[in-house]
Formats: structure tokens, C-alpha cells, sequence
């Protein structure tokens, strides 16, 4: 797959954590197949992608908890090859916190200090600040299963904090929270990263997450990268169906280019016809050849029924348009959500939002509307 | 009037009562009756002729009674240290590692379970007077190893089973947090994973502390005149007559497997609790 060059996908500056062609097999399995990857000091960074795809393993090898078939991984300029966990200069927060159930938050924080051997007075101040660091100061007697799962989370962030890691990994670290929390805990942890200044790298299958935390994103599919860049290109320009699809909510038309200019493109798409698509740039693909139309929910706009279609600004008459009939709406509070049924039997979302108190439009289920979008909202994709 | 019956309170109808107390008194009647018997003052064990702790006194002076009692001790204690770290051993390379062939090393473990114990008895006596002849000269207590061999041999699949249940619950994350927080091999395994299967550790220790000093049949075919022990001791005494001494010795007994049981049970219920919480 190829990878959409942006101005997100290169390390300006000597990259704290590099994947060079790194796989990893099972077997006839494919884990991670020949990821090179360049992570920036300061970064968080977010892997994102569907169960399955590799993201988990990829940290994981970073961590030294699986080695990979191939390739090689590099920390701070230092090759990993066989260097094992409890020498690399990362650390982890697992999925499930695995903090020691044995042991007090407090001997739970220090433990990586106890191995170390570092000297009684030192390791309590350190394991004081951490606990701090995360406002869990008061709770440093109590026992895990006194705590709650934020809290436990939060052990787990100090726990692998105090070792002063040059990256911290954090692998799927809000799926175990309930939704208000998790809403909390995004901020926090990007307030943590800042505060802490290291680079961040977090596992998650969860696109909100990874949109409002990370600073960038590798898109992840069936071990490789997808696409590589920050949240807004990965939103707004997708580089291919999987992304498009995968990062938030978007409407799909396959269709074929049947004009390509420098300065413009028309895409006709059996699902939409007689309207077409155009769109003010050109494509760079080949006449005749196969594309996709993606257009996100938010970007259409509904237009009561006239017997003429709405006037798109820009764009030659009877294009960009689509005729239909809602079928449903679903009432979010601060958006609606409009199923439009196109007249030749495709299902559509259209998503508005509830400026208002007193919507004047007044859309109501079984209404005969239009559907317009301007040229520069629909992507035209290749793969 | 009396409240009726719920469908599902079979307790409170007077049939189920005393089939409840059937069964108990069948149950525990003859060890009351053995107990009883114990402080008889008679020869003859059927009648009753006053209470005495007599039999206590001599047996606390019999000294090939308080040998055997010593035997029994040792190879408990030896057989349960071996017994644990076998077992326990075990347990982890079967919950670790996928392997060709782990089922049946799994059914080899469990076979002991299932074995007759009178054919493990014939077998083990095959082996240590044909296959390997365990010499029977040798000094206290190495005269005890091959009785030592054959009661491991039937306590470790009980460890293994207690501790394998116990790992089935083990986050194996908190194994690799301590590997990344600087552990090494071994530093995880003693500050991780052995603290969690310690309570397994001592359920099973006194399991097989308790399987190994009751064990008659297996010891029976594996021990020398100069090697018996407790239960094969009372069973030779028992040969003669069946005194109150016998009566005292099995009494010992008794509360000696009772006293481990209890303490077996309050450190599972222990365990228990600390795993939900």
C-alpha cells in the first residue's frame, strides 16, 4: 500500500524510536509485515487500527516482550537486536494495568526502583513525586484491590513513569474505563505527556481516542501502515478506502474518471447517476480507470425539495447533487443524523448540527429532499 | 400451624431429615465408637469398664510405636518438599508452554490419581526389589528413600493440580510488567508469580503431607521390617488384637489428618477471599 507523503510523515529531527522493516511471523501467520517506522522525541504517537492488525504486537516488540522475525528496532540510535525487557529504556502500561496485587500502591511504584537497587531515601522521594505526579499521594498504603479502575490506571502510569523511560508504551490504556472517564482521562494523559516531556507511543482501536489525544497517527491494516500523518490529514485526507472507512464516518461511491484536468475532474458514479461528481483539482489517475468517491456526513448538505436541484457555488449545474428521500433521523442532542435514501435505492448519512433550539428547515422522516456537497468536500480514492 | 413447604426446601420435610442423620450416623458412628474405645478401661475392646488414659501412657512409651511415628513424620516432610517442587514445576510448564505431546505429559501426570493404589503398591514393590534394589542396609533415615520415591510419586499430581488451578487465574501482564520494570527471569518469577501460587503452594504441601502420612497400601509394599511406619505399625498391632492402644494410636491419627485439614481449609478460604477482593 502506498503511503500518502504529508507533512506529518517525516522526522525532521533524530528519530528517539525507529522500526527498520521490521516482521513478525507465527508460523504461515503474519503479524507485522516489513513496518519501518521513524518516532520523533516528544511525540505522542498514536497506532491505530482494527483488532488483529498488528499495532499490539509491534509495541510489544518495542517493549522486548516479543522479538520480531525480521528486521530491527532501534531506540535512541541503539540497536535492540537481543537485549531483553528489563534493559531497554521504555516502559509499559498494559491493557489490563497489571499492577501487583500483592503489594501496596506505594511498593507497587517502587518496584522498578527496588530492582534497580537504588538507595532507600531516594527511591521513597521518587515513589512521593510519582504518586504525585498522578495525584494518587494519598492512596499510597492502600492495596489494588482498594482502588478503582482509574486509579489502578493511574498506578500503572507511575509505576512505569518513575523509571525516568525514555518512551512510555501505552497499550490500549482507556478501553478498561467507563465513557466519562475515559473522556477524562484523554485530557489528563495528554496534560501527563506534556508535563513529562517524553515521548508517548499508545496501542488503541479506537479512532476518537487516538484523533483527540495523538499528536500523530500510523494507521494500521493486516500488519503493515496504512497511512502515516496528524489526526486532521488522516480525517481529511484519507489515502485509501481502509483509512477512509476506518477513521470516522463517510459515505462511498465507486464510480469511474471520466474527465482528468490539471485544475479539475469529473467522476461518474452509477449510484448517484445522472449527477456526477466534480471536484476543482485533478485526480493524477487514468481516464476510464475504477476510483472512489468518499464524502464524510458532515460535508453534505439537505435542501428542501424544489423540482430543481440546488445551485452548488463552483461547480458546473446538476453535479454535486443527489435526490432522495429521508428515511430516518436520529437525534444526538448536539447533531442529528439523516439516513437519506437515494432515489436509486442507496442509504446515505448526513450529519447536521442542532444550532438552533428552533430548527427552521424542520426535517421530518419520509421527506423528499436533496443532498448537495461542494467540490472540495469528496476525496477521490485509487485503492 | 406449620409454615408449608416451598417447592425446593426438600430440608424441611421429615423424610430428608432422616436420611441426613442416617447417613451421618453411618458416616461417623464407628470413629466416635473408635475414640470412644480408646479411653476403655478393659483388654477386651467390646466392653465398657470406665474412662483411663492408660493406653495414651503406653503408647507414648512404645518405643517401635514412636519409631514408626517418626518414620511416618519424615517421609512426610521429605516427600512433601520433593512432592512440591515437582508438582509445582510441573503445573508451570504445563500452563506455559504449548507443546507437542502436552496432553498426554498432562494424562501422565493425573495417571498416579487413577491408578489402583493396591497395583501402584505391587509395582513399586516390583521396582525397588528387581528393577532397582533399594538397599536395605542403609542408616536413618536414607533407609526411608524408596518409601520416600513412591509417596511422591502419588502426592506431586496433587500439587500440580492445586497450582495449575491456581495459574489458570494468572494474569500472565504482570509477569511481563515486571520484566519491564527491570526484572530479570528469576526476579519476576519470585516477586510475581510465586507470590500468587503460594497459597496453592501450602494447600497442596499439606495435602500431600496429609496423602503421605496416611498412606497405608503403597507403604505397605514398600517398606522393610526395619521401615514402618505409623499406619503399617498400627495395622501389625492390630494383627494380634484390636486393644484401646490401637484404638489410641488411630486417635492420634486421626487428629493429627483433622488438625491439617482444618488448617488446609482456612488457608484456601484465605486465598479465596484475597482473589475476590
Amino acid at each position: 500500500m502506498d503511503e500518502k507523503v504529508s507533512k506529518g510523515a517525516k522526522a525532521p529531527v533524530k528519530p528517539i524510536i525507529s522500526f527498520r522493516n521490521v516482521s513478525k511471523r507465527w508460523g504461515s501467520t503474519v503479524g507485522v509485515d516489513n513496518v519501518s517506522l521513524d518516532i520523533e522525541p516528544g511525540e505522542f504517537f498514536a497506532l491505530l487500527g482494527p483488532s488483529g492488525c498488528g499495532k499490539t504486537t509491534l509495541l510489544r516488540m518495542l517493549a522486548g516482550l516479543e522479538v520480531p522475525t525480521e528486521g530491527a528496532i532501534l531506540i535512541d540510535g541503539e540497536d535492540m537486536g537481543d537485549i531483553p525487557p528489563n534493559r531497554r529504556a521504555v516502559n509499559m502500561v498494559f491493557q489490563s494495568y497489571a499492577v501487583f496485587p500483592h503489594m501496596t500502591v506505594a511498593d507497587n511504584v517502587a518496584y522498578g526502583l527496588k530492582i534497580d537497587r537504588v538507595p532507600q531515601a531516594e527511591r521513597d522521594q521518587r515513589v512521593q513525586e510519582a504518586l504525585d505526579l498522578v495525584q494518587l499521594g494519598h492512596l499510597a498504603a492502600r492495596m489494588p484491590d482498594q482502588l478503582s479502575g482509574g486509579q489502578r490506571q493511574r498506578v500503572a502510569l507511575s509505576r512505569a513513569l518513575i523509571k525516568k523511560p525514555k518512551v512510555l508504551l501505552l497499550d490500549e490504556p482507556l478501553s478498561a474505563l467507563d465513557a466519562k472517564l475515559r473522556e477524562a482521562m484523554r485530557f489528563e494523559l495528554s496534560q501527563l505527556q506534556q508535563k513529562v516531556g517524553i515521548t508517548f507511543i499508545m496501542v488503541t482501536h479506537d479512532q476518537d481516542e487516538a484523533l483527540a489525544i495523538a499528536s500523530r497517527i500510523a494507521v494500521m491494516n493486516k500488519g503493515s501502515i496504512a497511512q502515516l500523518g496528524l489526526p486532521s490529514d488522516l480525517y481529511e485526507f484519507p489515502a485509501s478506502r481502509f483509512v477512509a472507512d476506518f477513521i470516522g464516518s463517510v459515505n462511498m461511491f465507486e464510480g469511474t474518471l471520466i474527465n482528468d484536468k490539471p485544475d479539475e475532474a469529473t467522476v461518474a458514479c452509477p449510484e448517484l447517476e445522472p449527477h456526477r461528481v466534480h471536484v476543482p483539482h485533478s485526480v493524477a489517475g487514468q481516464e476510464t480507470s475504477s476510483v472512489w468517491v468518499a464524502i464524510r456526513p458532515e460535508k453534505m448538505s439537505l435542501h428542501k425539495d424544489a423540482s430543481a436541484p440546488p445551485v452548488v457555488p463552483e461547480c458546473p449545474p446538476a453535479h454535486n447533487v443527489a435526490k432522495g428521500e429521508i428515511k430516518e433521523i436520529s437525534y444526538l442532542g448536539d447533531i442529528s443524523i439523516y439516513h437519506v435514501m437515494l432515489d436509486n435505492g442507496r442509504l446515505i448519512r448526513i450529519s447536521r448540527p442542532n444550532r438552533s433550539r428552533f430548527d427552521q428547515d424542520n426535517f421530518g422522516w419520509g421527506e423528499k429532499v436533496w443532498v448537495s456537497w461542494v467540490g472540495s468536500s469528496p476525496v477521490v480514492l485509487q485503492s | 400451624m406449620a409454615l408449608k413447604r416451598a417447592p425446593l426446601e426438600y430440608n424441611r420435610m421429615w423424610q430428608m431429615r432422616a436420611w441426613l442423620f442416617a447417613v451421618f450416623f453411618f458416616l461417623y458412628a464407628p470413629l466416635v465408637a473408635l475414640i470412644a474405645f480408646s479411653f476403655n478401661d478393659s483388654k477386651r475392646i467390646t466392653v465398657w469398664r470406665g474412662f483411663t488414659v492408660r493406653y495414651y501412657e503406653k503408647l507414648f512409651n512404645n518405643d517401635s510405636l514412636l519409631l514408626a511415628f517418626a518414620n511416618s513424620l519424615t517421609i512426610a516432610f521429605v516427600a512433601t518438599l520433593i512432592s512440591l517442587v515437582i508438582g509445582a514445576l510441573a503445573a508451570v510448564l504445563l500452563w506455559r508452554y504449548r507443546f507437542i505431546g502436552r496432553t498426554v505429559v498432562e494424562g501422565t501426570f493425573a495417571l498416579p490419581l487413577v491408578v489402583p493404589e493396591i497395583c501402584m503398591g505391587v509395582a513399586m514393590l516390583l521396582f525397588f526389589t528387581r528393577v532397582i534394589p533399594w538397599p536395605n542396609n542403609l542408616i536413618w533415615p536414607f533407609n526411608l528413600g524408596s518409601i520416600i520415591i513412591a509417596h511422591v510419586s502419588f502426592c506431586f499430581p496433587f500439587v500440580a493440580l492445586v497450582v495449575g488451578a491456581r495459574l489458570a487465574s494468572f494474569n500472565k501482564e504482570q509477569e511481563e510488567a515486571a520484566r519491564d520494570l527491570g526484572a530479570n527471569d528469576w526476579q519476576a518469577f519470585r516477586d510475581v508469580l510465586l507470590p500468587h501460587i503460594r497459597p496453592a503452594l501450602i494447600a497442596g504441601g499439606l495435602l500431600a503431607f496429609t496423602l503421605s502420612l496416611d498412606d497405608f497400601v503403597i507403604t505397605f509394599f514398600t517398606s522393610g521390617p526395619d521401615t514402618v511406619t505409623f499406619p503399617v505399625k498400627v495395622y501389625s498391632m492390630l494383627r494380634f488384637s484390636v486393644t484401646p492402644e490401637v484404638n489410641a494410636a488411630s486417635t492420634m491419627l486421626i487428629l493429627l489428618t483433622i488438625m491439617l485439614m482444618v488448617i488446609m481449609m482456612v488457608m484456601q478460604s484465605r486465598a479465596a477471599k484475597k482473589f475476590k477482593g
